[in-house]
């Protein structure tokens, strides 16, 4: 069964945020979704730029607020 | 009071220690005990295996007995934990003996995991741990040209390492006269050189000034020993001759095997630095999930929170202090130059210049370190 998990990367400049979302991308399973949340304003090219090159899917990217909410899906 | 300390590296002995003298008086009157369980009866300064790697440090400079770093008043015991049973408010031991506690601070640490990653254990030279760091500096020392790869495992503890390492080869290479004959290729798993921003700024030029190649959004995948051919995740891939790596980290495996947090990781909170859902738990250094750097200096700073924390709950019934994310690293750019990077959840590092003077305070450091581990510094 796929699982949403949220990552707190909030206020945070090493490890930093992509980092901090490979790291679980490299626990979950294929097909779990996971939500990165974000105040790095870099975070929102950064993320989809290495999400497009590994192969895994951008399923959202919003901001709300100062934070963003990036939605990842891993699919290998 | 029975106060437990699990884990006897940085965070831990400092912890202990700090706590010990805060609360000599309740020891002296048998209201608080301290005790602490250890994997080892010896203490590594873990930051010396960079030296070790390069012939500047020899590997018995890493060690001091672990009972010599602590307080008198602390029951140490070298007697891992096997068992965490937070509900009985217990652990119980690879001895088979139960301790039980009123306050527990977990300080295990993390391990490298380079088996995580096909033909990185066979395939590369590492220097996180004694025996790894002998052998890859007696591979450098017999290297005579050709590529040399650095990779990086995600996540890693010191995240400064990777830019060190690679000035040290720059520089090791250089005094044996054969830098011309060798080229140097720096892999890194984000979009940039380094994953603070300011860090990625200041080595970007210093590594095309002195000739240093490099890929970005390079996670890698696995090593072809046999080939010796280093794969990414993305889809590219290096042809080495010596390959230099920064293995994965996971935590202890008795936090999975207790279902303590996934990865090892404790979920922790970022300002009290208790276990969510354990309020008498603490966890530090390593161990935690935070989005804080794994460094000694990290668990350092987390320890005095703790320590201050516990007993002033002891004194007047609450705590006192909240951690605010404070990381402070020294970065050694070479053989003879380095800087620092302080920063926390809320302010980047501005990095200064690297020079002479900033070299020697760490090159000073590494020996004072057992001053800062005794809680004195």
């Amino acid at each position: 069964m796929s699982e949403c998990k949220t990552i707190d990367a909030r206020d945070t400049f090493c490890p930093g945020p992509l980092m901090e979302l490979i790291t679980y991308m490299k626990q979950a399973s294929v097909g779990d979704t996971l939500e990165l949340l974000s105040t790095d304003q870099g975070t929102a090219s950064d993320v989809p730029e290495w999400v497009n090159k590994v192969g895994h899917e951008m399923v959202s990217s919003e901001k709300i607020g100062e934070v963003w909410h990036l939605k990842v899906r891993k699919t290998k | 009071m029975r106060i437990l300390v699990v884990g006897g590296g940085c965070g831990g002995t400092i912890l202990a220690n700090n706590l010990a003298r805060r609360l000599a008086g309740e020891i002296r009157d048998r209201k608080v005990r301290i005790t602490m369980l250890s994997a080892s009866d010896q203490h590594m300064y873990q930051p010396g295996l960079l030296y070790v790697a390069f012939g500047q440090m020899m590997p018995d400079e890493l060690y001091r007995d672990q009972a010599s770093l602590l307080e008198p008043s602390i029951d140490f015991h070298v007697d891992p934990v096997e068992e965490f049973q937070l509900e009985q408010n217990r652990v119980k031991t690879k001895a088979g003996k139960i301790h039980e506690y009123d306050v527990m601070v977990i300080a295990t640490g993390s391990r490298i995991v380079p088996e995580e990653v096909p033909g990185l254990r066979e395939g590369s030279e590492t220097f996180y741990s004694e025996a790894s760091a002998v052998k890859m500096f007696k591979s450098l020392r017999e290297f005579e040209g050709g590529n040399v790869g650095i990779v990086v495992g995600v996540p890693h503890k010191c995240p400064i390492a990777p830019v060190e390492v690679t000035f040290s080869l720059h520089d090791y290479f250089k005094s044996r006269g054969i830098r011309d004959k060798v080229r140097i290729k720096y892999h890194y798993p984000i979009g940039r050189i380094h994953t603070i921003e300011n860090v990625a700024k200041w080595a970007k030029p210093e590594f095309d000034r002195i000739g240093i190649e490099y890929e970005t959004l390079f996670n890698v995948r696995e090593v072809d020993v046999e080939n010796k051919i280093v794969k990414s995740e993305e889809g590219t891939e290096f042809a080495y001759d010596l390959l230099i790596s920064i293995p994965p980290h996971r935590g202890m495996e008795v936090i999975e095997k207790d279902k303590l947090g996934d990865g090892g990781w404790i979920p922790t909170d970022r300002h009290r630095l208790t276990m969510e859902g354990h309020d008498n738990v603490y966890v530090l250094g390593d161990t935690t999930n935070l989005p804080v750097s794994k460094t000694g200096s990290a668990a350092h700073f987390e320890a005095e929170v703790v320590a201050e924390n516990i007993a002033s709950i002891i004194k007047i019934g609450a705590p006192v202090r909240e951690y605010d994310g404070k990381v402070y690293c020294f970065i050694e750019a070479g053989h003879d130059r380095a800087t620092y990077a302080m920063f926390n959840y809320q302010n980047p590092p501005d990095l200064k210049a690297p020079n002479k003077s900033m070299h020697w305070f760490k090159m000073s450091y590494n020996k004072m370190y057992w001053t800062s581990v005794r809680g004195l510094l």
